[in-house]
């Protein structure tokens, strides 16, 4: 196991503030700064306990790292950031980015992430990523001066390589449409969970509306009125209890959501391979057609229809000096080619060698990490069971005293 | 054993001398041979006898029902019915589907047990229809308007809405018949009822129903004939406060079932997500290889919830809401009581007050006004006694009826626990093949 960041040094996002300030246009924003705090973690040292250094910073500079880290390292299935805005909200979630409750959940998503970059044997030991952890100014213009966006493949090449591309791996083919697939179950998912979780507060909360009129009725009798009235108040915490088993549950929904994003991560590392694939097969067409070119000029014959031939033939051959000079040209151009097709070949061996390493590592950590996740959903549940349980138990002895 | 003849101190059938013969008024034109009735399945054994006397033995007695003795004589049936000395068993089973030219319609069988001399036989075993239960319960109020009748399951029913010949409906209906017939059978007064005895014994009730003439109490015949009009003084106090309660009471009554109404619609709506929810687990465990079994295995399990959820909803609807409306009916219909009792009152105090003005020497009371006196006593006396019956019933019914509620609960939340438990060891599996 290689020695990842995360094992040296300790990362939180503690706190959450909000800041005012100037953006670029000059215009007053609000926004969430959020608190990194880091600390060396000491082996074995008994009393010494290392200084922690803190900066702060705010999401889109998180954005700028995750997007420095996706152009750089193009094959490795990169941890996602915790969503942008709130989705899939049940109807007392607020969608509103300054939501504390909201505000709290994407804390805890930032330091997740910064945790799983950590951890990764090979993200963990980028230098800029370093520097956000550590540097609080002029972080920002050392990300810029790398040039990595000039790296970053253009949409429009990308979605041109997935539909061209003829001969691509096909396991990143399969892994694209699990992917896929993937993203779609999860969100169907995480969707009707808003909805389930929505009307189990219905129920709950009707409840409540007994805890008032067995108060009522409990006025007007005799002996059934103590009754009455003790369970009333059961029911009445029965309504309250669903606010706390939401809570919880909006984190197994955070844990889904955190794989929900990842493959859009994987998808990510599928297409960079179609495009390396596609560059691959356009770069030996070229090669190709320009061989076959050379021979046609060599030879004299023309075994394709091209227009040139036409012409020349129409208008006259060329002189053999200016078709030495053109075949002196193509052969240059073949030999560059060649070796450019050489070392394209590589890198993409080399690419799908070390992104298929990568994916090996995903799979394994998501499988693990969603079986922990169902493990505490169902934790959950057994939890709010015995809560009913042990609320209308009480509520019986209570009637059975009537 | 035969238990000693119980008196019926206020409300027992008529003087047999005043009464004609039932079979002498119906007009034989209407029973042709095959329904005439013989005496001794239609009438009480007294009857038959020429015996000028109860049904059950005892003299007719015409002197204030209020006395001390007859008070005391009731309190003794009250203690005996509470006790071990049990002598009448009626129940309602065994519903089934009758198809005709002109109707389709369900019957129930009443089975009664009993030792009591009223009854010629030990045992009994009729078939009934609702109607027939309609028609005891108007013949019970008309007779014996000083007391609560109980109530019966609602009527009528939205034809589309709700499926008369349903097995839930049925059941449901049959288990408020029977606590019908069994609120009846505890009743001191009530159970000795001349219609109540046909009801569980004859062979062909509606022959019993044709007859015109019905045996009318003596004070079910005063009492049908007092007239509206008269203005109530003042009201006793504890008939004002009866009054007051059963307002209360209704009213928190048909908030409950508004609740329970709530609560079941909010379940299904949970119910109807939670059947999209369960399946998309499997779904996904299609994709996944590690994983498959651990998310078949939730899908499973929110599967099993979605029944149990069901279980519960239907419980509440077959079991709860029908107890509750049905005590509302038994409100509504206790307030009527209350009125009438009223009206008697008013009666009665309007015409000793036209005494009083007339001014007259007399020695005493005229007759008619001691007459009213003694059906206003009689009353309050009659209605009083059945309020402390009807609270204790009440005490226990819904004491039970909540308990009941709150059981459906833990159930439901019990199923789910061994849903749950059951899939954390299938959850924790670490695959054997690596």
């Amino acid at each position: 196991m290689e020695d990842c960041l995360a094992k040296k040094m300790e990362i939180t996002v503690s706190e959450a503030e909000k800041r005012t300030g100037r953006n670029a246009m000059n215009m007053q924003e609000t926004y969430t700064a959020y608190l990194i705090e880091t600390r060396a973690v000491e082996s074995q040292n008994e009393g010494q306990c290392s200084p922690v250094d803190s900066l702060w910073r705010r999401y889109s500079e998180f954005e700028l790292l995750r997007n420095y880290l996706l152009v750089t390292y193009p094959h490795i299935v990169v941890p996602p950031l915790p969503e942008k805005r709130a989705d899939f909200v049940w109807h007392k979630l607020s969608a509103d980015n300054m939501d504390p409750d909201f505000v709290e959940r994407r804390r805890i998503g930032l330091e997740n992430f910064l945790l799983r970059v950590a951890s990764h044997p090979v993200l963990c030991q980028d230098k800029i990523f370093y520097s956000f952890l550590t540097q609080e100014g002029g972080w920002k213009e050392m990300v810029n001066e790398t040039g990595f966006q000039l790296k970053a493949d253009s949409r429009l090449k990308a979605l041109n390589a997935t539909f061209r591309v003829k001969n691509p791996d096909k396991r990143f083919t399969e892994l694209k449409h699990y992917s896929d697939e993937l993203q779609s179950v999860i969100s169907h998912l995480l969707r009707v969970r808003a909805r389930v979780a929505d009307r189990l507060y219905g129920v709950y909360k009707v409840h409540g509306n007994y805890g008032r009129v067995f108060s009522e009725w409990s006025a007007i009798e005799k002996e059934m009125g103590d009754g009455l009235q003790s369970a009333g108040h059961h029911m009445d915490v029965y309504a309250a209890s669903i606010d706390d088993i939401l809570e919880e549950e909006e984190h197994y929904a955070d844990q889904l959501k955190e794989y929900l994003f990842y493959a859009e991560a994987l998808r990510a590392v599928c297409r960079k391979h179609e495009l390396m694939q596609y560059d691959l097969e356009m770069a030996a067409q070229d090669l190709t057609s320009k061989k076959q070119q050379c021979e046609e000029l060599a030879t004299g014959t023309m075994r394709t229809f091209s227009l040139k031939g036409m012409t020349s033939k129409l208008f006259g051959q060329e002189t053999p000096e200016q078709r030495e000079a053109k075949i002196k040209i193509l052969e240059e151009q073949i030999q560059e080619g060649e070796e450019q097709l050489k070392s394209k070949n590589l890198e993409g061996r080399d690419f799908v060698k070390s992104a298929w390493a990568d994916i090996e590592r995903f799979k394994e950590q998501k499988n693990h990490d969603l079986k922990e996740a169902l493990i505490s959903y169902a934790v959950m549940q057994i939890s709010m069971c015995k809560k009913g349980i042990q609320v209308w138990t009480n509520a019986k002895e209570c009637f059975s005293k009537m | 054993a035969v238990g000693t003849p119980k008196p019926l101190p206020s409300s027992g059938p008529k003087s047999l001398r005043e009464m004609p013969h039932p079979l002498a008024t119906s007009s034989s034109e209407e029973m042709g041979p095959a329904l005439t009735p013989s005496p001794e399945l239609l009438l009480p054994r007294s009857i038959a006898d020429k015996d000028l006397s109860l049904p059950n033995g005892t003299p007719v007695d015409t002197s204030s029902p209020a006395s001390s003795s007859s008070l005391l004589n009731r309190l003794q049936l009250d203690d005996d019915l509470d006790g071990e000395t049990r002598d009448l068993f009626v129940t309602v089973d065994d519903p089934k589907k009758h198809v005709c030219t002109m109707e389709t319609y369900i019957t129930y069988r009443v089975t009664t047990k009993t030792t009591r001399a009223e009854f010629d036989l030990p045992e009994y075993s009729v078939r009934r229809r609702y109607q027939d239960f309609d028609w005891l319960r108007n013949k019970l109020e008309e007779s014996q308007p000083t007391h609560l009748i109980p109530p019966l399951p609602e009527k009528f029913v939205v034809k589309g809405v709700v499926d008369r010949f349903s097995e839930e409906f049925v059941e449901t209906r049959r288990k408020a018949l029977d606590k019908f017939l069994k609120r009846i059978t505890d009743h001191p007064v009530l159970s000795f009822n001349e219609h109540f005895n046909v009801f569980l014994t004859a062979k062909d009730l509606n022959a019993y129903k044709k007859q015109g003439m019905a045996l009318l109490s003596k004070m079910g015949e005063s009492v049908k004939y007092v007239t509206g009009g008269y203005k109530l003084r003042s009201r006793p106090l504890e008939f004002a406060a009866i009054g007051e309660y059963l307002d209360t009471f209704s009213l928190k009554l048909g908030t409950i079932d508004r609740i329970a109404q709530r609560i079941i619609k909010e379940q299904l709506e949970y119910l109807v997500e939670l059947r999209e929810y369960g399946p998309i687990y499997s779904t996904w465990g299609g994709l996944e290889v590690e994983l498959s079994e651990p998310l078949e295995g939730v899908s499973a399990c929110v599967g099993n919830c979605c029944t149990a959820l069901e279980e519960l909803s239907e419980d509440m609807t077959e079991d709860f809401l029908p107890v509750l409306r049905e005590y509302i009916l038994y409100s509504e219909s206790m307030k009527n009581v209350l009125k009438k009792r009223d009206q008697v009152q008013a009666e009665y105090e309007a015409k000793l007050e036209a005494v009083a003005l007339k001014k007259e020497d007399r020695p005493k009371v005229p007759t008619d006004v001691e007459k009213c006196q003694d059906r206003v006593e009689c009353f309050n006396a009659d209605l009083k006694a059945d309020m402390e019956r009807w609270q204790n019933n009440k005490r226990q019914d819904f004491r039970q009826l909540l308990m009941g509620m709150a059981d459906k609960n833990i159930q439901y939340y019990e199923k789910c626990l061994t849903a749950w438990e059951s899939i954390i060891p299938l959850l924790q599996d670490k695959p054997e093949t690596k």
